[in-house]
């Protein structure tokens, strides 16, 4: 078990990854990954069962899909701090011959992603049937996603929402990242989801919602809670509201940031403000 | 083998040869899955429901839903068979193929009925002639075409035994049984009849049709070279450009529309090589109607006659 301090401490290294990789790229979406950095580090460093020695069909371990692929900077930085693969491979991040592409792939065979993502709506789908799988091989690990808010304007999604409790997949933990902000502007504004949480209750999942997804203590006692709700007949869900861009302060609450590289001037401030606490990767 | 070796043993769906195929799968393979959007009957999988209900979801009317729980499914170690008609098989529903399927390179298996005008009195809005370009163009999709119920029921099987993405296309209309049974080889052509004047390439329904048209050629002393090419994608461009170097000159016959179906395979593949006349009988870029499938067959020019007069004329076009 690490604790909140120490898993602090890795995001804040994680943070620091997401804006170097972005900036070397020159291209990416950083404000989505800094604002799920709590959400990812708390399910790799002390949630899930999961072993960086990865097999594809993840049998005995939980298994987690990303499904707004765009976001993929927080995860390739929480897989190579996990031991999937070397720290250095971010510093390749959208570059040519890359294992790192700019949405996430299985083509290349980077370890730790089991399918491409990054046109929405698609990994809510995908993980019920890992889902299913589990549960046809006896396995009693837990299938986890995560999904954007905006992504929920996708028709794929609701056809997910409806099957999962209908056949009583319960060992499926789904998270929306509720920051409300999409490229065009606010989620509310753009399309309104209008009550989700009754919505998603009456489709009969078992709603829980984290008020400060940026609070590593409340994300991962959450976690912790939407473990012990699987195996009951009935999916789980986690409605987590947090800040785009969060870490960074001229980030923070921009739908601007959704998509956009910093510059040189923009990295120096941004990283002045997460302190190195792994060690940079090397480019 | 040659024309008279191909015995009428009766008449079936080829549906019922993949119902009756996944029947036999899942008594010997124990990964094997079923999905369905709401058209178990049609499909055939009544008897695989009830022999294996653990192994059988019912998506309901999702067919997006689907194809992205099939591909989860693989994660797990399981062969899944999506299974809808072939426009909401392909159509509808291609960019979560092409991302969740065919990107990632996982073992699904989508089997599509209803294909082409054959589909019969729905009409246009439910009979796919695309679908062949459409899945073919995915890089790493198998893409088979099967012709009879035998035929089809050999490629379900063997489907299931090939590991990678495949779309397995068959039809709703009762059809003549002539290929004898045995084991299907992905990507290999079949020589049905050997000749010398001109080759009928043929898929699916067509295979029939281009089978009858051959035997009134023969009758008139044409000699014809017939392949069944059940196995669009990968194509056997060996045994395709061995025959036209002896025939100088091809038919190419299949329910789908002329753009992006077999008959463009092959002319890009002959361009490439060695360009001879080509003959296409296939459905003229237009979309279907109403009507019976023999109706439909006739008015979209997919009958014996189309291809019996496409072979006449494509000889006449050799120098």
């Amino acid at each position: 078990m690490a604790s909140v301090e120490e898993l602090k401490r890795i995001a804040s290294q994680v943070r620091r990854d997401i804006i170097r990789m972005v900036n070397g790229a020159n291209s990416g979406h950083p404000g989505g990954s800094l604002g799920c950095t709590e959400y990812m580090v708390a399910l790799y460093f002390n949630q899930m069962k999961h072993n960086s020695n990865f097999t594809m069909d993840g049998i005995g371990e939980d298994i987690f899909f990303l499904s707004n692929g765009h976001i993929c900077p927080v995860w390739y930085s929480v897989l190579a701090h996990s031991g999937y693969f070397q720290p250095a491979e971010l510093g390749t991040f959208r570059k040519l011959n890359s294992r790192v592409q700019g949405h996430p792939a299985t083509a290349e065979h980077l370890p730790g992603i089991r399918s491409a993502a990054g046109s929405l709506g698609q990994g809510m789908s995908v993980a019920i049937g890992a889902a299913l799988a589990k549960k046809l091989n006896k396995d009693n690990s837990i299938v986890y996603t995560l999904h954007g808010d905006g992504e929920f304007q996708e028709g794929q999604i609701w056809e997910a929402l409806m099957f999962a409790p209908h056949h009583k997949v319960d060992n499926l933990i789904c998270t929306i990242d509720y920051n409300n902000k999409q490229i065009d502007g606010d989620v509310d504004k753009v399309l309104s989801h209008r009550n989700l949480k009754a919505k998603l209750t009456e489709f009969g999942w078992d709603v829980l919602e984290v008020l400060d997804g940026n609070d590593m203590a409340a994300v991962d006692a959450a976690l912790t809670d939407a473990q012990s709700r699987t195996g009951k007949g009935i999916p789980v869900f986690i409605m987590m509201h947090t800040v785009m861009g969060k870490g960074v302060d001229f980030m923070e609450n921009h739908h601007q940031w959704h998509g956009v590289a910093p510059n040189a001037e923009q990295t120096a401030a941004a990283l002045a403000q997460l302190p190195e606490t792994l060690g940079d990767y090397k480019v | 083998m040659a024309l008279q070796d191909y015995v009428t043993t009766g008449k079936k769906d080829t549906r019922s040869g993949f119902g009756d195929g996944i029947l036999e799968l899942g008594r010997t393979n124990p990964n094997v899955v079923a999905l369905c959007a709401d058209l178990a009957g049609s499909l055939k999988l009544d008897a695989f429901i009830k022999e294996f209900p653990e192994r059988y979801v019912q998506v309901g009317i999702a067919e997006a839903n689907m194809m992205g729980i099939a591909a989860g499914l693989t994660v797990g170690g399981k062969i899944p068979f999506a299974t809808t008609f072939a426009n909401f098989a392909t159509g509808r529903v291609y960019d979560q193929i092409r991302q969740s399927i065919a990107y990632s390179h996982k073992n699904v298996k989508i089997a599509a009925s209803h294909a082409g005008v054959t589909l019969g009195e729905d009409g246009a809005t439910h009979q796919i002639l695309e679908d062949l370009g459409l899945m073919q163009m995915l890089p790493g999709m198998v893409v088979i075409n099967p012709c009879d119920y035998n035929q089809t029921k050999a490629a379900t099987l063997a489907v299931a035994e090939y590991v990678g993405p495949v779309y397995l296309r068959f039809g709703r209309p009762v059809w003549p049984i002539f290929m004898p049974e045995g084991k299907f080889e992905i990507g290999k052509a079949i020589l049905m009849n050997e000749g010398k004047d001109v080759t009928i390439f043929a898929t699916g329904h067509l295979v029939w049709k281009s089978l009858e048209a051959a035997r009134q050629l023969e009758a008139e002393g044409v000699s014809v070279e017939l392949i069944n090419i059940h196995t669009i994608k990968p194509l056997d461009e060996e045994a395709i450009l061995r025959s036209v170097a002896k025939t100088r000159c091809m038919v190419v016959a299949e329910e789908h529309n002329r753009i992006g179906g077999l008959g463009s395979s092959i002319s890009t593949l002959l361009a490439h090589h060695t360009p001879v006349p080509l003959e296409q009988v296939a459905v003229n870029d237009s979309f279907g109607e109403s009507g019976t499938p023999d109706q439909l067959m006739k008015k979209y020019g997919l009958d014996t006659i189309n291809v019996y007069e496409a072979a006449k004329k494509v000889i006449g076009r050799k120098n």
